[in-house]
């Protein structure tokens, strides 16, 4: 069976199971939503803080979210010592890792297509205009969050102090993607908006490296 | 707590895409096997050859080594030093095919587990989990191999029960019909009657000895007061990571006796 298929098979029990228990989404989503409502009534920005400082709060709120959320994607899989069912498959462990970046990508993802929209209310950011510009910086940098955050969630879940190691491990690694991320929507919210491109390839480059790093060491990964 | 109401009729080793009932079994040979977690040795030189239809208990106290051993035979884990080689050998001839033997990634799809805990999704219901699976081993028709499992197990009536509301007895039945869809020549059963009333204890002896008759190779870590033990034909016992007794050429019987005496 071909690693996508097989990853596509993971992918569709992970969005069914999470469909059925809905914690994962729930929780991502009012967490971030709490960060962004909260910094909003604290700061009361005017509109040239809003650009200046809106993308490092969106972005925070995104990779705190998504460090709560990447934690028990294979934190269920140990509860019942499921990952040992999908390790006994005949597939490859790539493919299970694969499957869970993808479903983390989804849920985050339908996070930040609903916080977005508040947030550029709350803000007064205007989107229009920059949209896609912004889906494209937004798809980078949750793709790097993620493939990083399920590589780390899969190494902590070995640890003791899984709960607590997650966020330490990932981190100080998701700075530079932090900043990546953070200065290519900034360019987008400032006036005029532009994209810059240099901060889009780095974000890429993030992607890629970190994607090849994780199918190098997944059977690692994996095992017990 | 659900009853153990339909019993099961039959779990057959019925074989992977094609159907075909288990033509072929599988030989595995531990050779000079080493499992350290650090500085603890889980396994210290095992040498174990397994022949095609042979029903092995693995005994042995806590710690002994047991479940690493299966958990290596499973290519959960890696032995630290040493390898295993998996040999398909047909049942008819007996003979063993040469070569190597069978490399990782084709074991894997003859092989079958059952756990000490269930590996099974408690969010899904038994069809989605029997599904899921039968997907991962790219099974032809995986919703016919799924109503089929659910009928073999007894479990037919609760296709659509969520796995957290079963008993332990069903989720074993679950398990046992997981690990057996893809028609495994080799299975591997860590505990299995752990926390099983007597029905539940008496339908995993029976389905075991209806696989044992099919001729498919068992290795099954447990105690040895377990009912299923009569079904052994060999028994290896292990202690601090090393094989201090087996029966290879004899009845484990007396071996068998006598641990359950000492118990």
């Amino acid at each position: 069976m071909s690693t996508a298929r097989a990853a596509s098979i993971v992918l569709a029990k992970e969005l069914r199971m999470e469909l059925r228990t809905r914690e994962l989404l729930s929780a991502t989503l009012i967490f971030a939503l709490i960060v962004v409502v909260m910094f909003s009534y604290a700061f009361d920005p005017t509109p040239s803080e809003s650009r200046r400082y809106g993308p490092g709060l969106l972005w925070i709120a995104f990779l705190f979210a998504g460090s709560l959320m990447l934690h028990p994607s294979f934190a269920r899989e140990q509860a019942s010592e499921t990952m040992d069912a999908l390790r006994l498959a005949p597939i490859s462990s790539f493919a299970i890792l694969l499957g869970k970046m993808a479903a983390n990508f989804v849920f985050l993802a339908v996070a930040e297509a609903i916080l977005v929209p508040i947030f550029a209310v709350l803000y007064d950011v205007p989107l229009v205009g920059i949209l896609w510009r912004l889906i494209l910086v937004l798809a980078l940098g949750t793709l790097g969050l993620v493939i990083a955050g399920t590589v780390f969630a899969a190494i902590s879940a070995h640890s003791r102090m899984r709960e607590l190691m997650l966020p330490l491990l990932l981190l100080p690694v998701l700075a530079p993607l932090l900043v990546a991320a953070v200065q290519a929507t900034r360019s987008l919210m400032g006036d005029p908006p532009s994209l810059d491109r240099a901060w889009v390839a780095f974000l890429a480059a993030f992607d890629v490296i970190f994607m090849t790093a994780s199918w190098l060491v997944c059977d690692f990964l994996l095992e017990e | 707590m659900p009853a153990l109401s339909s019993a099961p009729t039959s779990i057959t080793t019925s074989n992977t895409k094609s159907g075909v009932t288990g033509s072929r079994s599988l030989a595995v040979s531990f050779d000079g096997v080493e499992k350290r977690f650090g500085a603890l040795f889980a396994l210290r030189g095992i040498t174990l050859d397994i022949q095609p239809g042979d029903f092995v208990a693995l005994l042995g106290p806590n710690g002994a080594g047991k479940t690493t051993l299966l958990r290596i035979a499973a290519h959960l884990s890696t032995p630290t030093r040493g390898r295993v080689k998996f040999t398909a050998a047909s049942r008819s001839a007996g003979a063993r095919e040469s070569g190597d033997g069978i490399p990782g990634d084709s074991a894997k799809r003859m092989i079958g587990m059952v756990g000490h805990s269930p590996l099974l999704y408690d969010d899904l219901t038994a069809a989605e989990n029997l599904k899921l699976f039968a997907q991962l081993y790219a099974l032809d028709d995986p919703a016919a191999f799924t109503a089929k499992a659910l009928e073999a197990s007894g479990l037919a009536e609760r296709a659509n029960g969520i796995v957290r509301t079963f008993s332990r007895g069903m989720r074993q039945r679950l398990a046992l019909a997981r690990a057996l869809l893809h028609g495994p020549s080799l299975l591997l059963l860590d505990e299995p009657g752990t926390g099983l009333d007597r029905q539940a204890a008496a339908w995993l002896s029976e389905t075991l000895a209806r696989l044992r008759s099919e001729g498919c190779t068992m290795i099954m870590s447990t105690h040895a007061r377990s009912e299923s033990l009569e079904l052994a034909t060999r028994a290896v016992l292990l202690s601090g990571g090393r094989i201090a007794e087996d029966t290879r050429d004899g009845d484990p019987g007396p071996l068998l006796a006598r641990l359950r005496s000492e118990n």
